[in-house]
This record gives C-alpha cells, structure tokens and sequence, in this order.
C-alpha cells in the first residue's frame, strides 16, 4: 500500500512550493521595502537637508540621468570602465600566467609586484596625470594600474598551485604546450582566477570614479561632485543611487558569468560535501 | 615556496583591496594543493637565489628608471630622476610634519578599521547565527555592498565638512562590508555534525560561541580583517586627497597642484611602503592567531 501514499505525498507538495516561494520573496523585498517606507515617512516628517526622503530622490534621478547627461556623462564613463575591465582581465590573466609558469621570472619580479599592487591606487592619478595629460588615455591607464594587481597575482597563485600528479600525467601522455595550457593549468587556475577578477571589477569601479573627480569636467564622478559643490543635494543622492545600480549590474554580470566558468567547479565542491 | 598555506586562506592571495567584493557567492575554498607547495623544504640555496633575484628585479627597476628619464625619453616635468626622487625623500625625512602626516593618515586608518573590525564582527555574528535575520537581511546586503564607498565622499563632506569624520566614514563603509560578509561564511561554515554533538553533549551557550563557532570563523574573520586593513589605507588616502583632511594623500594632491612633481613621487613610494608594511603584519598577525589551523600547520596533504 505505499503506492498510495506515495500518491498523497505528490499531490501536497504544490501548495508547500507556493508556501515556500512566497516566503522566500517574502524575505527578499520585505526589508527592503520596510527600510524604504521609514525612510519615507521620516523625510516627510523631518526634512533633513542633506538627507531627503527617496521621492525626492526618485524625482531628481529621472530629471538628471535620463536625457543628455546619460549620453554625456555616463555612457562615456560606463565604456572607459569596460575598456579598462577589459585590459586588466586580459592582461593580468596572460601576464600571470607567463610569470606563474616561468620561475625565474616570478622570482625577479615578485618583490616588484608586492611593492606595486601595496601602492594605494588613486595616489597615482597624480602620477598619471603628469606623464599622459587630462585625457581619456589617462583615465582608463589609471583604472587598469589600479585594478590590474588582484587578477594578476591571482593568476600567479593560481597557475603555481596546479596539481603536479596532473601536471605531470599531461606530460607523459604527451599533451602539446597549448593543450596542456587550456587544457589543464588555466582551468585549474580559474577558480583563484574569477576571485581575482571579483576584486578587479570592484576596485575599477572606484577607479573610475576617482578618475573623474580631479582634473575632469565630465564623468559620472565629476557629476557627483560638482553637485555636492553646489549643493545639489537630491541630485548628488540620484548619483549616489546611480553608482550603486551599476555596482549591483557589475556583480549581477559577475556571477552569471563566474557560474558559467565555474560550473565544473561548483559541481566537484557540491559532490565532495555530499 | 616558503609561503605557507595560510596564502589560500577565502579570499585568494591578493589582499589587494578590494572594496566592496562583488557577490555573497562562497569564497573560494582552500586548495589542498596549495599545501602540498606550501610543505616543500626550505632549500637554502633556493632561498639565495629567490632573494638574489630578487634584489636584482629592484636593482633593474630602479636602473631602468634612472635610465628613461637621463635619456630624456620622458619630460622631467612628468618623470624625476630615480636617484631625484630619493633625494627628496631623503630631505623629507628630515622634516617633522611629514611623519605628522604619516600619523595622521595612519590614525585615520586605525581608527576606521578598528570600529568596522568591531562592528563588522558583532553584526556579522548575530546576523550569522540567526537564521530569520540572514534570510531577511540577504537582499539588502546584496545591494548596499556593491555601492562603492567613494560614493558616499560628496555625502561625508556635506555631512562633516573637511575633518577626520568625513574620512572615517569612508573608511568604515568600505571596511565593515570585507568584515561583517566574512564573519557571514565563517559562522555558516560550521560543521552540522559538530554542531549536533555539541548539542548533544549539552554544552552551554556560551561554550559553543567559544569552542564551536569561534574556532571555526576565526580564519574568515583575520581574511576579512587582513582585506580590510588594505582597504582601509586606499580610502584613508583617497578620503585626504578629495576630502582634503591632513594626512599623506592632502600633501600629495597640493604637491601635484603646484607642479613639484618631484614629491608626487616620493610620496607614492611612501604609501607603497606602508601599504607593504600593512600586508606583511597582517599575514603574520593572521599566521600567528592561526598557528593551530590545518591551512597554517599544512599538515593535511591531498
């Protein structure tokens, strides 16, 4: 007779996924939204001036970005931080890699690299600015010196650490140079090397801020400031708002792509947990 | 290689920072193999060569920079001489305000680390331990995080005008988040079966907060400080060269401004040193509070 329980089971569980599903989204917008409302209620009933309720903001923003400035301003921006991404991943990927697999190299280099990636990355825009001029050039060499380190080192790390058993099966069953490059080192690597590029994404996105509040008379950094100088509170709070939602889609692009990368990974740390 | 294993401790070994770490995905895991490198013997004529080669890469650094700019490859406007700019730091030095400045930035750095290092530990900890508050409070961590703190700069200036408070903020937004979202994974990473047995066995309260959980987020919790600490001398800096409060970064942006690009320079290796000064205390803090874990010890080999 246990055909028919398991019948009963089945037929109970939509109703504990609809529970469970609107629990869950329950759990997902309710501080938010809590959060939201007190701030609501608390701007209305005490305007302060420089924090203003999140209607106000919500006004300013639509009024700021969307229109010219979001062609202006934040495109040029948004490609600069692309561009720059772009480079420091490529580099710090091919670079490390060169570095990890030749030993000499990573023992000349290594005090070199430690003393550059511990420089704090915006003392260089001075720097930067002396030798390249105000210019676009200037602005992406910038991000990419800052936020090229993390990937760099953790490619090093990375490709250092593979397995030798493997390294040394490869060898024996004859695998060419590149084979055993895309084959084995680099994939070995990716897990060391996608939490380098986490710290990448993030350092460049303060780059590029930075980037843009000296010396620049555009820019979503430049925005920023300049209505903080003119005490432009609301907008400055939609620029606030504005950096925010792009570090979110940076993080939202981020995991789709690290889960695609490293899907074989998860799968392996998922069955040695089990 | 004679860096132990702790090097694979979360968050990889770039203690680089990074500011607002982009999701709440685990952390990468220790790789065994990483042990296994770390478990090699010290030869010492391996280690003569290292630091020889070492050396050599600074030597040829310092050479090839002296060499581009006594060649007049690049402007001495924009590029001083090796042998210039050490002569500056040397006369530097010499000058009483510039430790001041050295002080100053570093208090602001202590000071914002200490208060996120605490507030990120206590709030992580309550967070961690109770479900309904993680569950709830997922969302919200996920889209305060990313902001990046330097955001947040015109709003401290508003708030607190050109003083040290305006720079903690900064400091403390940017460092409480590598805190609190590591003592997250720490406190989540505690062993079910242990936790039954401590149950079982009818331990107290607080003697699991002391024997279960602190053992087991104390790696995470020296990651997050160690990232935070890196972190917080960038935003330390950054804070003085927008905000414009005394320290290092003030001394660079007015040096830059009035073209003495001379100090531009030496100041910029000033940082590196400190910023190297930083990471290596906090790795050994880090390896010695840890001397018992297996990651340090690297005894678990495959």
């Amino acid at each position: 007779m246990t055909l028919y329980t398991s019948t009963v089971r089945t037929a109970r569980r939509p109703s504990r996924i609809w529970t469970k599903a609107a629990g869950s989204i329950g759990f997902a917008i309710g501080l938010p939204l809590v959060l939201l409302v007190v701030w609501g209620i608390w701007g209305t009933l005490a305007p302060a001036t420089f924090f203003p309720g999140p209607l106000t903001i919500l006004d300013a923003f639509v009024d700021t970005w969307i229109g010219p400035a979001f062609v202006d301003d934040v495109l040029p921006s948004l490609g600069r931080l692309a561009l720059a991404i772009v480079l420091s991943v490529g580099v710090g990927i091919a670079a490390g890699t060169v570095i990890g697999l030749t030993r000499w190299l990573r023992e000349l280099l290594e005090p070199l690299l430690e003393f550059f990636r511990a420089i704090p990355p915006p003392v260089l825009i001075p720097v930067f600015v002396a030798l390249l001029g105000v210019t676009d050039t200037m602005k992406v060499v910038v991000i990419v010196f800052g936020s090229l380190w993390p990937v760099l080192l953790n490619t090093v790390e990375g490709v250092r650490a593979t397995d030798s058993v493997m390294t040394e099966t490869a060898r024996s069953f004859s695998l060419t140079r590149s084979q055993r490059l895309f084959g084995l080192v680099l994939p070995a690597a990716s897990p060391r090397i996608m939490a380098g590029v986490r710290q990448t994404l993030s350092v460049a996105l303060i780059m590029m801020v930075i980037s843009e509040m000296f010396y620049s008379s555009s820019g979503l950094g430049f925005q920023i400031a300049y209505f903080q100088r003119n005490y432009l509170i609301a907008e400055m709070w939609s620029g606030i708002v504005l950096l925010g939602l792009v570090g979110v889609l940076l993080a939202v692009i981020f995991s789709i792509v690290e889960r695609r990368v490293l899907r074989w990974y998860h799968g392996v740390k998922e069955v040695e947990r089990a | 290689m004679p860096h132990p294993g702790i090097r694979s401790s979360p968050h990889g070994p770039a203690s680089f920072g990074s500011d607002v770490p982009m999701t709440l995905a685990p952390p990468a895991p220790v790789h065994t193999s990483t042990v296994v490198v770390a478990r090699r013997r010290r030869h010492p004529a391996r280690l003569v060569r290292k630091i020889a080669l070492g050396s050599l890469g600074i030597v040829g650094f310092l050479g090839l920079w002296q060499l581009v700019s006594a060649l007049g490859l690049v402007r001495a406007s924009s590029l001083p001489s090796a042998v210039d700019t050490f002569a500056q730091l040397g006369v530097m030095a010499r000058d009483l305000e510039f430790w001041r400045n050295i002080g100053r930035t570093m208090t602001t750095w202590a000071i914002g680390l200490v208060a996120a290092g605490v507030l990120g530990i206590v709030l992580g900890a309550i967070v961690g331990l109770v479900p309904f508050l993680r569950r709830a409070t997922h969302t919200t961590v996920e889209f305060l995080r990313p902001i990046p703190s330097v955001a947040l700069i015109p709003l401290a200036i508003l708030a607190y005008g050109i003083q040290m408070q305006a720079a903690l903020v900064i400091v403390v937004y940017a460092c409480f988040w590598q805190v609190f979202v590591q003592v997250l994974y720490g406190v989540a990473d505690i062993d079910t079966v242990a936790r039954d047995t401590a149950r079982s066995f009818g331990l107290t309260r607080a003697s699991r907060l002391r024997n279960l959980v602190l053992p087991t987020a104390l790696p995470y919790v020296m990651t997050g400080l160690r990232l935070a600490a890196a972190v917080a001398l960038i935003l330390a800096i950054t804070a003085e060269m927008t905000i414009g409060n005394p320290g290092l970064g003030r001394v660079i942006f007015q040096a830059s401004n009035v073209g003495n690009i001379t100090t531009v320079y030496a100041i910029v290796i000033v940082t590196g040193i400190l910023g190297l000064i930083v990471n290596l205390v906090f790795r050994l803090i880090e390896r010695r509070s840890l001397s018992w874990h297996q990651s340090v010890r690297g005894e678990e080999v495959l």
